[in-house]
């Protein structure tokens, strides 16, 4: 696979900020929008392809977690409004 | 009855609009707390249309009571509670081998962050259990020269910070077992088992983003520290804790473990402002404002202040639109004032007078900006209702009066 180059991490980086807008609790919301944020501005100067792809490996993970876990609140928020018995 | 009518509507509604959840939330800090029947509010903070009103919950800035689950450890826990259901002690078939595989990945996590060996770590059912486990101990193992001394780490209701590298020092040459329950402090400041001399630890789950109903003991193998349990039954845990061993609970306790390893520095310091940030405002804006324990050895996320000439249950009262605490959760439901606060010396009306804020890896600046502004603001109208506020303010020195006539 070749090294991530610096339009895919870009990408990926708003990919991530995308689906953080999706989460329905406020508070998920603006810690995933504000954790994304500071951890690729954090990382932004590092310069050792090895390093680079095994942060890129990770936040492509944290990506499917944010997908997933937006899916699960979503569809466990609508329950709030079934009716208690 | 018309509570329920109204909600039906309301769901009517929302579920009618289109796109609704697709849509980027426009709600900033808007927040209305309705009186009746909290536990059936909404928590719907999406994108909704104008003409809908929306039931919203109140600020949680009550972290040293629960906590939320990160959504990373939800992640982890689910394919346990979902497909992977072996019992991990089952050892004939892959469904006991997987869970068995997680169990034992969760229990390498935990021991990580404590800087402990696997085989120091037995899995409980929270940092209560595991606080009898080291305290039987005592019990079990009594000679005229050994005895426990038992400290928690970080207190949950001031945050104090124990000296515990110091104790487990003192406690090391002494020979005398140190016992420390760090549910307030695992994952939020670095501890080191061997750095810090620790014979046992208590790890509670729900304090640091996991599952309720799951923690762990560390029990230090070298030198042995002996152990009797407090449920005997299958032998699971090396004897010390019988009874199969909850793996979507130890997995999210693992996960949880793991995701504070990695955000430990970052949530510090972000913690640390928001701390400095809210104490700085409130201290700023109203006289008369003590905060409860020592400043220096403090873990910031637990602010403890006190506001003089204020009732504490009235101010949290007042305060309906945010989840706070005075005293903790174990002791909520009586009327006393906090041991804690009596034992730090704390004068008894200070004690009554005192709220405990609490911050943590999900609090943003604007849920601490909005709750310093209405805590300053309550602060103010209480104690302009108060008499005694209005006797120091004429100069009258309270401590001079005399109360009773006989």
């Amino acid at each position: 696979m070749a090294a991530s180059s610096r339009a895919q991490v870009l990408d990926l980086y708003r990919a991530m900020l995308r689906e953080s807008k999706h989460f329905s609790a406020y508070n998920y919301r603006t810690y995933a929008v504000r954790r994304i944020r500071d951890a690729f501005r954090e990382n932004k100067n590092v310069k050792d392809p090895v390093e680079i792809q095994t942060l890129v490996n990770k936040a492509k993970r944290d990506l499917e977690i944010i997908r997933r876990q937006v899916r699960m609140t979503r569809i466990n928020c609508d329950m709030e409004f079934r009716e208690e018995i | 009855m018309l509570l329920r009518t109204a909600w039906r509507r309301t769901a009517a509604a929302v579920r009618a609009a289109p796109g609704l959840r697709s849509e980027a939330p426009a709600r900033g800090l808007r927040l209305r707390v309705v009186d009746h029947a909290p536990q059936s509010a909404v928590p719907s903070d999406t994108a909704t249309a104008p003409e809908v009103e929306s039931v919203l919950r109140p600020l949680y800035m009550d972290v040293q009571a629960t906590t939320p689950l990160d959504p990373r450890v939800l992640d982890a826990m689910l394919p346990y509670l979902v497909n992977y259901y072996g019992n991990p002690h089952s050892r004939t078939h892959a469904y006991g081998w997987e869970s068995e595989a997680a169990m034992e990945r969760a229990r390498q996590q935990v021991a990580s962050l404590i800087g402990a060996d696997p085989r120091e770590i037995i899995f409980t059912s929270g940092a209560t259990e595991s606080n009898n486990i080291a305290i039987k101990e005592l019990e079990a193992a009594i000679q005229p020269d050994t005895s426990l001394v038992s400290v928690m780490t970080v207190n949950n209701e001031i945050g104090v910070k124990q000296p515990i590298a110091e104790i487990g020092q003192i406690c090391s040459s002494r020979r005398v077992y140190f016992h420390t329950d760090a549910a307030q402090a695992v994952g939020k400041i670095p501890l080191d088992v061997n750095d810090m001399k620790i014979d046992l630890m208590s790890i509670s789950g729900h304090k640091i983003y996991g599952p309720k109903g799951v923690g762990a003991i560390y029990i230090r193998r070298r030198p042995r520290v002996r152990v009797e349990a407090l449920q005997s039954g299958g032998g699971q845990e090396r004897g010390m804790r019988s009874g199969t061993v909850p793996t979507p609970l130890v997995v999210g306790l693992g996960a949880a473990c793991e995701v504070a390893q990695q955000e430990m520095e970052y949530d510090h310091k972000r913690i640390s402002k928001l701390a400095e940030r809210l104490t700085q405002k409130i201290m700023n804006s109203l006289p008369d404002v003590v905060m409860n324990g020592d400043p220096e050895h403090h873990y910031p996320g637990c602010i403890n202040l006190s506001f003089a000439y204020v009732e504490g249950e009235s101010l949290l009262m007042a305060l309906k639109d945010v989840a706070l605490s005075s005293g903790s959760a174990c002791t909520s439901a009586s009327l006393e004032p906090s041991y804690v606060l009596r034992a730090i010396g704390t004068d008894e009306d200070l004690a009554h007078s005192s709220i405990r804020f609490g911050i943590g890896r999900f609090t943003t600046e604007e849920e601490v900006d909005y709750t310093v502004e209405k805590c300053i603001h309550h602060v103010k109208r209480l104690r302009e209702m108060s008499p005694l506020w209005e006797m120091v303010q004429d100069g009258i020195d309270l401590k001079s009066i005399k109360w009773t006539q006989h």
